[in-house]
């Protein structure tokens, strides 16, 4: 009951910062944001999670391993590469879908550099988590899961 | 407004070189932090500065009104920002188990650990 | 068909590659094998010289560093292949000696791989057009000629004595790519077919002596030219089919042949220039100081070795004195040396591996037991000496008669070249007749000698022949190696060379020469005994003078210097390496500003905004806070107020992504920082107040001068900022707004990608870190 606080308001925030990250995410070729920094934003709605609740609570709800998430947003970002590449391109090459239009978001466009910018979303997530959870492991911060 | 941050640049500099020749590992960790603000500002700074215009296109334009702060160092300093994280994170496991190895945090215990 | 070229250089590196398999499969026998190499280049070549006698030359080209102006470009016309068939021909029978001599050593393959190697970096150096690229392989010849001459590497002064051969090999090639890459600055051009045109270019050109100085610097290390001299006997540390080949056809000829090849361009066209008297005065030095030393050799091998110096010295004058008769005596000289000294070596060699011992004072009457290998020696010394029919009379007759056209003080030439053709015949009786002739003493060898294998023998046997036959027959190897070789040294074509031994029949002054010689060069011969009887003493009281003292002293020295450096330097304490950096870089940076001193900088403080200013101020105070508090609570407080004070600014300075990403990354350090500062022990003051006052002071500099640098970088604009047209093409071409966003995910995604990598590398080293500390910890636990 000592972080009673934290621990409601993490439950509140950690779903909100999660999607105002992927929103940042999306919106950053136009407007401030991107890759970077949505995800720094997920991160640390993951990291709120860890210090309301438990390391371990906030490790269960990535569900992947924080290394793996890092490997695929590497995958991603070689990924987002190639069809510059099958275009004739040089090695990443924006190359673009036309655009379309929809419902709350607008005008879409969809392209690699999108691609591109998830894949540096998902490794600085990955980082930023693994980073945090090995050195709470390492100071042995001992943060179980609080019975309820 | 560039002679001011420059100050401030050459104050980040002195105060984390002088931390870097202490020999707490502490120190050095606060030396690498301070350091990598200025360089940030440095290069931020050295591509002139104008207050409130982010280069950005507008809603019904093509190009950015000029003028506009210079987007180029602004993403170069981006990524030093998030690979200095890094290397912040990386030192401050170093550190944490350089002092459980030697059981001291005066860099002059570091000179034989061998073991 | 150019594309031979190629192939005779693939074929002989690629026996190099499979020659450990070979050895491996085939034992001692392998030499056979491997010899095929070397024997079908010289096949590719012989092939091609009517073509080159005809004046036209071969050219095969792949283009290879377009941008560095290297391109991999062969050119075989008469000089290159005068060279290759030398290095080729010759090859072939060192390879199949090797085996003999190196009978049953473990090492055998290796050998072959480092020789082979040699030969075929000997072969692409003579065969490039491209001056890079000769550089190239010139390099390669150091390289595997230290393996080969420090390939008995368990000695001690084995490695000594390679490492000085490519110490100063080395230091000389460092010259003479400079004095090329000036040549190639000077005509524009980096291939010696046009740079041989361009004489005139390089003679008007300002930098025409330093050119001639590092150019010669290359080569004088490479011959042996005085000073340079004293690394070529100490290269006798190799196997003897080493000293064979370096000392005959290759290595130490390399220098000559680049003289040669670069003649056209860099002698003058009356001759008596700076180049000319360069060649001639130290050539001729190294003739005379050769030949003294080599008076009071005793070692079969290094009389050889000296006689080979000296050949590098006449070859050397000659090409200085540069008229027709001395280019000819020169290539003359050239080809008769290489048949003689390639046969002396292996003869000694087969000597040394019978007979156990390679001391001439020990040696004699062992025609009796040796005898194909005595009639080897035989020829061989004849050739040397100069003695008619064999090809070696033709050499020194062609010397004295180029030296009889000189006039007034240029004749001193001529008496160089009498004195040094004496010494050199009583050397070559010395070492490839006395061993072989008088009464035979066998019970004062180390072992008791008998006829060398077949494989020792033949090589010397057909190269001695060969002497003899090109003595008495001059006429295919005038038409199809001398000529073609003049004209390219001479850089314009000649009348027909007689080349003949009738010169005999009539009497004229350069025959009474040689008769003069012969009877001095047998009059040294009989008079051995008093030379050795001296040796030690003289030798022991010249070392101290020579250039090798000299070497051993700036060799030491340097030594000395990087120990001393390291022990100042390289203390081992951390805090002494970040002082000697910063230092380091406050120097430069000082001397840079200076140098690049702007106008005057107006602060205009009046203009800026009280906000700014407020912000700045916290923000220096929580960094000296930072500095100096000693409670964590305290420094992670100021640290923080520090980062969020940058976000701020970029904030205010229209740098919204930064200030985001600059308040989370803040953010998290914090947090990350806590983590960590909970093991540790409090902060506590260590260094005396000395120290601190020291790193403030260097400190508080290196920030003044960051801060002028960062001044003066805003008021200097070198280039118009691409950022213009970064921001223009933001829009149309990414379909992005936010510059910054597509500068990152669009046209710098490449650094971005190698950004992520880093980050992802990092968290590998935190995951090391981490899963060893706990491991340990664990164990600790137990």
């Amino acid at each position: 009951m000592k972080y009673f606080i934290l621990k409601e308001a993490s439950r509140v925030l950690f779903p909100a910062l999660l999607v105002l990250s992927l929103v940042v995410l999306y919106r950053g070729h136009n407007l401030p944001g991107g890759g970077f920094i949505g995800g720094l934003l997920a991160a640390i709605a993951f990291i709120l999670v860890g210090f309301g609740n438990s390391m371990k609570r906030a490790k269960d709800l990535l569900r992947l391993n924080p290394v793996q998430i890092m490997a695929l947003g590497l995958a991603t970002a070689v990924l987002s590469a190639v069809p510059g590449l099958l275009f004739n391109a040089p090695f990443l090459t924006g190359e673009w879908l036309p655009g379309f239009s929809l419902p709350l978001l607008g005008k879409v466009h969809l392209g690699t550099p999108l691609v591109f910018d998830i894949g540096v979303y998902l490794v600085v997530l990955g980082f930023v988590l693994h980073s945090t959870f090995s050195l709470a492991r390492l100071a042995d911060i001992q943060m179980e899961e609080e019975k309820s | 407004m560039e002679g001011l941050i420059a100050v401030l640049v050459g104050v980040l500099f002195a105060t984390g070189t002088y931390c870097l020749l202490r020999r707490s590992i502490v120190k050095l960790v606060i030396g690498v932090i301070l350091i990598s603000h200025g360089a940030n500002l440095l290069v931020f700074t050295s591509g002139g500065l104008l207050a409130g215009r982010p280069a950005l296109v507008p809603s019904d334009g093509t190009v950015p009104p000029a003028p506009f702060g210079d987007p180029l160092p602004q993403a170069m300093v981006l990524t030093a920002i998030v690979i200095g994280f890094g290397l912040t994170a990386f030192l401050l496991a170093l550190v944490t188990r350089a002092y459980e190895a030697v059981g001291d945090d005066d860099i002059n215990a570091f000179r034989n650990t061998d073991t | 068909m150019p594309s031979f070229l190629v192939i005779s250089l693939a074929v002989i590196f690629l026996a190099s590659v499979i020659a450990p398999m070979v050895v491996r499969a085939l034992g001692d026998r392998a030499g056979w094998f491997l010899a095929a190499a070397p024997l079908a280049a010289f096949g590719l070549f012989v092939s091609q010289a009517p073509v080159i006698a005809s004046g036209a030359s071969l050219v095969y080209e792949v283009d290879w560093f377009s941008a560095l102006e290297a391109s991999f470009a062969l050119r075989l016309d008469g000089l290159s292949l005068l060279m290759a068939l030398l290095v080729t021909g010759i090859g072939t029978f060192i390879v199949i000696y090797t085996g003999g001599y190196m009978h049953g050593h473990p090492q055998l393959g290796r050998f072959y791989l480092y020789l082979l190697a040699f030969m075929g970096s000997m072969v692409g150096l003579v065969l490039s057009d491209n001056v890079i690229l000769m550089f190239v392989f010139w390099e390669g010849t150091s390289i595997t000629s230290y393996l080969l001459i420090g390939f008995n590497h368990e000695e001690k002064s084995s490695r000594w004595k390679a490492l000085q051969a490519l110490l100063v090999t080395g230091l000389g090639a460092m010259a003479m790519l400079a004095g090329l890459i000036l040549i190639g600055m000077v005509t524009g051009s980096y291939r010696f077919s046009e740079i041989n045109g361009m004489g005139d270019v390089l003679q008007a050109s300002p930098w025409y002596t330093a050119i001639v100085l590092l150019i010669l610097g290359g080569c004088f290390t490479k011959s042996a030219q005085v000073p340079f001299h004293f690394w070529l006997p100490n290269a006798m540390a190799g196997p003897t089919p080493v000293s064979a080949f370096l000392h005959s056809a290759t290595m130490v000829k390399a220098g000559i042949f680049l003289m040669a090849r670069l003649n056209p361009a860099l002698s003058s066209v009356g001759g008596g220039g700076l180049w000319e008297y360069m060649l001639a005065i130290f050539g001729g030095l190294t003739l005379l100081l050769a030949m003294f030393l080599g008076l009071f050799q005793k070692d079969a091998k290094s009389i050889l070795a000296y006689t080979t110096l000296g050949v590098l010295g006449i070859l050397t004058m000659l090409l200085g004195i540069g008229t027709e008769y001395a280019i000819k005596a020169m290539v003359v000289f050239l080809i008769g040396h290489a048949l003689y000294k390639a046969t002396l070596f292996m003869v000694i060699g087969s000597v040394d591996h019978e007979a156990g011992t390679r001391d001439v004072t020990l040696l004699r009457g062992l025609r009796k037991v040796m005898p194909i290998t005595a009639l080897a020696g035989l020829l061989a010394a004849l050739s040397m000496s100069g003695i008619p029919p064999f090809f070696g009379f033709i050499g020194k007759e062609l010397i004295y008669k180029a030296g009889v056209g000189l006039a007034g003080p240029d004749l001193i030439f001529l008496v160089v070249a009498f004195v040094g053709n004496l010494v050199m015949m009583g050397l070559a009786l010395k070492a490839g007749v006395g061993p072989f002739f008088g009464k035979a003493d066998l019970a004062a060898l180390p072992k008791k000698p008998h006829e060398a294998p077949l494989a020792m023998w033949i090589g010397p046997a057909v190269l001695a022949g060969l002497g003899l036959i090109f003595g008495l027959v001059p006429f295919w190897v005038s038409t199809h190696m001398v000529e073609p070789a003049i004209a390219a040294i001479q850089g314009s074509t000649i009348h027909s060379l007689e080349l003949a031994l009738w010169d005999l029949v009539k009497p004229n002054l350069p025959l009474l020469l040689s008769a003069l010689t012969v009877a001095g060069g047998c009059l040294v011969f009989i008079n051995r005994r008093r030379f050795w009887a001296v040796a030690d003493g003289v030798l022991a009281r010249i070392r101290p003078l020579g250039a090798e003292a000299v070497y051993d002293r700036l060799f030491n020295a340097t030594i000395w210097f990087s120990k001393f450096q390291t022990i100042r330097l390289q203390t081992g304490r951390l805090h002494d390496y970040v002082f000697f950096i910063v230092a380091t870089a406050v120097a430069f940076l000082a001397w840079a500003l200076f140098s690049f001193w702007g106008q005057p900088v107006s602060f205009a403080w009046a203009s800026y905004d009280p906000l700014i200013i407020g912000i700045v101020i916290i923000m220096i105070v929580a960094a000296v806070v930072a500095v100096s508090s000693r409670s964590y609570i305290k420094v992670l407080a100021a640290l923080g107020v520090v980062g969020f004070g940058v976000a701020l600014l970029f904030a205010y300075f229209g740098a919204p992504d930064l200030a985001i990403t600059q308040l989370l990354v803040e953010t998290l350090t914090v947090v990350l920082f806590m983590f960590v500062v909970l093991r540790l022990p409090p902060l506590k003051s260590i260094s005396k107040t000395r120290t601190r006052l020291r790193d403030a002071i260097l400190a508080s500099v290196f920030g003044a001068l960051i801060t002028v640098l960062l001044i003066q970088a805003v008021n200097i604009q070198f280039k118009s900022p691409i950022s213009e047209q970064l921001a223009a093409m933001s829009y149309p071409e990414a379909k992005g707004k936010n510059v910054v966003n597509v500068i990152l995910v669009d046209f710098r995604a490449l650094d971005t990608m190698g950004e992520i990598v880093v980050v992802a590398v990092a968290a590998l080293g935190i995951a090391a870190l981490v899963s060893s500390g706990l491991i340990k910890r664990k164990e600790a636990s137990k």
